[in-house]
């Protein structure tokens, strides 16, 4: 593009004169700083330099920084450099530039070990933090219902049920897969491995009784976690990032009466009715391996079934839906409002989000199981 | 390299952006419809229009962010429709471009964000990298300990400084500027004008402008152009444009707002001519 700066230089009885040339632009990257470097070396041992510019093609900022820093460099070894044969406007780039010390109060770095026991312990601590925050959330958020129950009008109905569609009839179609897929491994593995006691027929219990209890919901949750939650706390997270949350509080209404209470109805709704579907596409799938691979027939499986489960071991797995449901809500609304101004922490949050809500779905069936146990349900 | 008091002239390679027929639109809406511009070497071009008008979607067709639908751009004499990888990198680094809304990186302190193009672009060494970031900030004014800011952490006036010394960083020979002075008080918009004279006048910088600010209208726009009804309505030196009859420009720049600056600059190119 432009030529390559340059320096001459030849010794005068009044002192070493530097004649710069060439073009003296940040373009030319290194060669501008290894140039400019070569103006203390190349005077020899002289008490004075003129730095000839008149020679030169092309300056910008980042040349008359180096050539200031380098005249003043000059100086500060005792050496007097003064310019010369400058055009007017290269004069205005160097007073403009100046060479001055930028020096600013970096931020602060830890030693390695120390930063990495004050993450253990931060994150210990968030934990907590995390724990007390949500529950104070659903606190404001068990408030706010119930105000909003006492006066139906500010319920708001048409946000409910867009969510409500989203979440539910738009997630029914990868539900119903996995599912499906779910159940006819499982049954895949109890014909093969029940095979070898002779026990064929008790695949029906097994799938019936693991789907209906625990997979359907699980499935169902996770799979809502993934794809509802992330989008909660995306938007959540977007609308802090642009203000429109607080625009949202100066109008005097609340975020999460507005925002968040449908948003997490609708998933309360929705998990079961997911949670539902998925039962039937596990069962299907299931019939459909035994009845290929375990030579079990449609009427067989069926008529086993009604004698393996109960109505307890299928309102076992929907019971725990809307608990599920509330918690992967609530994860994903306290992290939407964590975020701060960064793209960098939408994603960190969107990330927590996911992950944290689907520890403690499983957490939570967890607790479900032992409690269901102790109750002999 | 042009002197700076050359007369600007209208000769072909002394275009640096020639639009021709551009139209644009979202939808069957045409929001450019037939828009015809050339913006010479060493000038400070100034685009005005009412809120809507079309003048970001104008800066970012030309900035080949925008697809269009008829007509041409050509850069430095390139078409952009037809350039190769290698020369619009070298276009690109040509330019330099304050988008309305900032854009800075909010993952990036304010120092980072200047130096980006810098890493990208070319090979400096890491203490030249952190000088010139903190010669660009400290030329657009801004407090040197905004450096290891993030964005969000800046106001609103700091984040258009902080945008235009990333525009800066690469010292470009052509510089898109929407809405530079939207958001700085009074004495930081005149600082703002001036430092953008003093690079135009000592690297030869090309401006384009986007603005509705009259005072740097008057203050450092070589020529201004009126964007109305998707075409380049009028353009030229704000003196011109003053004696128009059309009813828009007029009531644009004689009306309420306009009136008081129009004396003070007729009285003042008075005093020059004396
Ligand atoms: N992505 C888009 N989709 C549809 N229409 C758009 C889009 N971007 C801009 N427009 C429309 O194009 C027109 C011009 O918008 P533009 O942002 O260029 O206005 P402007 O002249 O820059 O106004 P201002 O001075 O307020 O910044 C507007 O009518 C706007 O509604
Ligand atoms: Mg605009």
């Amino acid at each position: 593009m432009s030529i390559a700066p340059a320096i001459a230089c030849d010794n005068t009885p009044r002192g070493a004169r530097l004649t710069l040339s060439g073009g003296w632009t940040i373009g030319a990257g290194a060669t501008l700083e290894r140039t400019a470097q070569a103006m203390l070396t190349k005077i020899d041992g002289a008490r004075a330099a003129f730095i000839d510019l008149s020679e030169i093609e092309q300056m910008d900022t980042a040349g008359a920084w180096v050539i200031d820093r380098s005249r003043q460099a000059l100086e500060s070894r005792g050496v007097t450099a003064e310019v010369v044969g400058a055009r007017p406007e290269h004069t205005i780039l160097l007073r403009e530039a100046h060479f001055r010390s930028t020096e600013t109060p970096e931020r602060v770095e830890h030693p390695t070990l120390t930063s990495l026991l004050a993450d253990i312990g931060s994150s210990v601590f968030s934990a907590g933090a995390d724990l007390v925050n949500g529950v104070g959330f659903l606190g404001r958020l068990v408030s706010i219902l119930l105000t909003v129950l006492v006066r139906p009008r500010r319920w708001r109905w048409t946000s409910t049920f867009y969510h409500l569609e989203s979440f539910a009839l738009r997630g029914a179609p990868i539900i119903l897969l996995i599912n499906f897929l779910v159940g006819a491994i499982v049954a895949q593995q109890g014909i093969f491995q029940l095979a070898r006691f002779n026990a064929t027929p008790f695949t029906v219990d097994l799938i019936g009784i693991l789907v209906l209890r625990e997979l359907g919901v699980l499935l169902s949750s996770i799979m809502i976690a993934g794809r509802s939650g992330s989008a909660i706390t995306a938007e959540i997270g977007a609308m802090k990032m642009r203000e429109e949350i607080d625009a949202l509080t100066v109008m005097a209404l609340d975020p999460l009466e507005v925002l968040i209470l449908p948003r997490v109805w609708a998933l309360v709704l929705a998990l079961p009715l997911l949670t539902f579907l998925a039962d039937i596409a596990a069962l299907a799938g299931g019939g459909c391996v035994a009845w290929i691979y375990g030579d079990i027939a449609p009427a067989v499986f069926i008529e086993r079934l009604q004698d393996a489960i109960g109505l307890n071991t299928f309102a076992v797995g929907l019971i725990k839906a809307p608990f599920m449901a509330l918690v992967i809500g609530l994860i994903a609304a306290v992290e939407g409002f964590a975020v701060a101004g960064s793209a960098e922490s939408l994603g960190r949050q969107v990330t927590g989000s996911v992950v944290k809500s689907i520890f403690m779905v499983i957490v939570l069936d967890g607790l479900f199981a032992m409690f269901f146990a102790a109750v002999r349900y | 390299m042009i002197a700076p008091d050359e007369p600007v002239a209208a000769s072909a390679n002394n275009v640096v952006i020639r639009v021709r027929g551009l139209k644009v639109g979202f939808g069957d809406r045409l929001v450019m419809d037939g828009l015809d511009l050339d913006v010479y070497r060493g000038e400070v071009l100034g685009l005005v229009g009412a809120s809507g008008a079309g003048k970001s979607v104008f800066t970012r067709s030309v900035l080949g962010l925008l697809p269009k639908q008829a007509g041409m751009i050509e850069v430095y004499g390139l078409d952009i429709d037809r350039l190769t990888m290698g020369e619009r990198r070298r276009v690109e680094r040509r330019w330099g471009v304050l988008f309305q809304q900032g854009a800075l990186f909010s993952g990036l302190t304010v120092k980072q964000n200047i130096q980006a193009p810098m890493r990208e672009h070319l090979d400096l060494s890491p203490r030249l990298r952190d000088e010139l970031a903190m010669l660009k900030i400290s030329l657009v004014g801004l407090p040197l300990d905004a450096a290891n800011k993030y964005p969000a952490e800046l106001s609103g006036g700091m984040i258009k400084r902080a945008a235009l010394a990333r525009a800066l960083a690469l010292d470009p020979d052509l510089l898109f500027l929407d809405e530079p002075t939207s958001g700085l008080d009074p004495i930081g918009a005149g600082d703002f004008d001036d430092l953008i004279a003093t690079l135009q006048r000592t690297l030869g910088l090309t401006v384009f402008m986007v603005t509705h600010d009259l005072d740097s209208l008057y203050a450092i726009c070589d020529r201004v152009a009126v964007l109305g009804q998707g075409r380049v309505s009028a353009v030229g030196p704000i003196a011109e444009l003053l004696l128009s009859t059309d009813p828009w420009i007029h009531s644009y720049f004689h009306g309420k707002r306009g009136a008081g600056r129009e004396t003070v600059f007729r009285l003042g190119a008075q005093g020059e001519a004396r």
